[in-house]
């Protein structure tokens, strides 16, 4: 069994954002970094998987600068076997199409059963690397699954629809699965496995050689959102604040009349 | 401009959310036709309706409605594609803009200059595309493209037919999680967002509720994390929910729970974070540590 799982590494959402002279992306420094939320369940996934079945060999691919190296050695201590890095420094400007073009042209010829990504990406959020990969191989793709159940072949999943809704579907392998939060319970890299994962092998592959496709879509101009008018900010000392709340509820809500 | 927009239809039940396709074609000025994969009921719309029959196509297959979708976008020769970013529309977009070698553009939210705008970064950035393919396919953020009135009109029915089956098989609806608590009745609801930082401290967001008269909520990562019972979650996965009163501590505001309060009367956000999305719904951000705000202002709340 091969299983491929792909993830991303993305700013913190908690960050301050400021968008880049470029005008068209934000500026990267003074960022903290980690792996894109939704691709943790794969990596578990699939470390479940080789729990279950024990004959799996697991590739973790990553496309980005060399920081994201940081990212991958998480996954590895996790219990991925091997690292792919892919070397790009505008990995960020790159659309889905193209991401997902590298990633198949890596994959083509390697066989994998089981192919892991995340529903989204937390930058992006454009929800279609998964699938894009999928049909540039010619494989099934099931999105958003929060179930998984690997027997003998077939994979047993449900997606999730909306209001908490569940699709019971089966897909033989070899097929793509984009994971949802709560899938799993992602787990934390021990000590012991994180210093296991320093030995595991980390290749790093310049992304010209995988690439093969042009971009259908570029971003014109990035911008900050404008405040909704009317919202009213507090901020000072924490029981002078409570006061000003509770006189704004006072005033403007019933629920304390 | 010319924009196929495609409807949804769910265990039965044609999806309401073709409106909001009908919306973003309003918006853009464009003419619009519109395809289905449904049962005999069809949507309120004045045009060109290709109606699949979904006994023949089943449900969550993709492979299938696919196929369709394609020979109508054949027959209709659209420039754009509409779906809504939901799971069926996040699910079949890419499947189509490939086949169509087409560009295309995740959760619009706004047309500006005749340009999509989409989030980045939990809506905390917003960019506009400029698409390089002849043909875009766009999934459109929900609540972002409402009709002004409702959708007038009875469609033009063309039958679509449909052969073959897809690679994956559909085995079934699964419910989700019923009885529990009816979060849509409370006129109250204080929520508890990961900002809470572990599951012993849901005990001040009960306690902030109680004092408040009413209930509380969580957010996804709470729910998963089993901090708190799924079914008090708010959001397109949890409930929607519509208080006198929201009180959301330690929640970033993702369109996903904002989809499920943001028709609160009157929203305070309790957030470290003065540029988190969720002040943009908020009458009142209060910028503080949740774990040391929220028990003072319970105690305060109490002596009244
Ligand atoms: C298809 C789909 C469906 C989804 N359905 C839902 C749904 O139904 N409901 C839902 O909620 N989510 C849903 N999500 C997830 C959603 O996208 C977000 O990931 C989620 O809402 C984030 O929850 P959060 O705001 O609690 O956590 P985060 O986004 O991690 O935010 C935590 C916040 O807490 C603040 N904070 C941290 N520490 C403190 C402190 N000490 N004091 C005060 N503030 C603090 C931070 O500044 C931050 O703003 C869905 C996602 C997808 C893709
Ligand atoms: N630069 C990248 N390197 C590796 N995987 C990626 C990259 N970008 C996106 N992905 C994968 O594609 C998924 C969906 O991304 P997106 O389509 O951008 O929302 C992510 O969760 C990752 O699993």
């Amino acid at each position: 069994m091969k299983i491929l799982v792909c993830i991303k590494q993305v700013p913190d959402m908690e960050s301050k954002f400021k968008v880049a002279d470029s005008g068209k992306w934000y500026t990267t420094a003074d960022l903290a970094w980690r792996m894109n939320e939704y691709d943790e369940y794969g990596v578990e996934q699939a470390v479940q998987v080789k729990e279950q079945i024990k004959d799996a060999d697991i590739t973790v691919l990553s496309i980005g600068s060399g920081q994201v190296k940081e990212t991958m050695k998480k996954a590895l201590a996790m219990g991925c076997d091997r690292g792919i890095h892919i070397q790009d420094e505008t990995a960020f400007d790159k659309e889905p199409y193209q991401i997902a073009g590298i990633i198949a042209e890596y994959a083509k010829d390697k066989n994998f059963d089981l192919i892991f990504t995340g529903m989204q990406s937390q930058d992006r959020g454009s929800a279609q690397v998964g699938i894009l990969v999928g049909e540039i191989l010619d494989i099934p793709s099931v999105s958003t699954i929060v179930e998984f159940a690997y027997n003998e072949g077939d994979v047993d999943v449900s997606r999730e629809l909306e209001g908490g809704i569940k699709a019971k579907m089966t897909v033989k392998l070899p097929a793509v699965f984009t994971c949802q939060l709560g899938l799993n319970t992602p787990r934390y890299p021990t000590l012991p496995n994180i210093m296991k994962a320093k030995k595991k092998e980390l290749l790093t592959v310049a992304v010209a050689d995988l690439l093969h496709v042009n971009a259908r879509l570029v971003t014109e101009k990035m911008f900050l959102p404008e405040k909704k008018a009317g919202g009213v900010i507090l901020e000072g000392e924490i029981a002078e604040l409570a006061d000003r709340l509770i006189a704004i509820l006072k005033e403007k809500s019933t629920v304390l009349a | 401009m010319k924009i196929l927009l495609v409807a949804e239809y769910r265990d039965g039940k044609l999806l309401t959310n073709s409106n909001e396709l009908i919306g973003f074609a309003e918006t853009l000025g464009a003419e619009s036709a519109m395809v289905l994969i449904g049962g005999e009921e069809v949507p309120t719309y004045a045009g060109k309706l290709y109606l699949a029959d979904v006994t023949a196509c089943g449900e969550c297959n993709p492979d299938l409605h696919k196929q369709v979708i394609l020979e109508v976008i054949d027959k209709e020769q659209p420039d754009m594609i509409a779906f809504c970013h939901s799971s069926y529309g996040w699910d079949l977009a890419p499947r189509v803009a490939f086949a169509l070698k087409a560009a295309q553009v995740s959760e619009v939210v706004a047309v500006s200059d005749g340009k999509l705008v989409v989030p980045v970064c939990n809506a905390k950035l917003r960019r506009t595309i400029d698409c390089q393919s002849s043909r875009i396919v766009a999934t459109l953020q929900a609540g972002a493209f409402g009709l002004k009135e409702p959708p007038s009109g009875t469609p033009d029915v063309i039958k679509v037919d449909v052969a073959g089956s897809g690679r994956t098989v559909f085995r079934g609806y699964e419910a989700a999680l019923g009885g529990g608590v009816d979060l849509s009745k409370a006129a109250v609801i204080v929520s508890a967002g990961r900002g809470i930082g572990k599951a012993d401290n849901v005990g001040l967001i009960v306690k902030l509720a109680k004092a408040l008269g009413g209930e509380y909520g969580a957010s996804r990562p709470v729910v998963d994390s089993e901090w708190v019972p799924h079914d008090r979650q708010v959001g397109t996965t949890g409930q929607t929910v519509a208080p006198k009163l929201y009180v959301a501590c330690g929640i970033s505001g993702a369109i996903q729970h904002l989809a499920g309060m943001k028709k609160s009367d009157f929203i305070v956000a309790i957030n470290t974070d003065r540029d988190a999305p969720i002040g943009e719904e908020a009458d009142v951000l209060v910028v503080a540590d949740l774990l040391q705000f929220v028990p003072v202002l319970t105690e305060k709340i109490q002596a009244l």
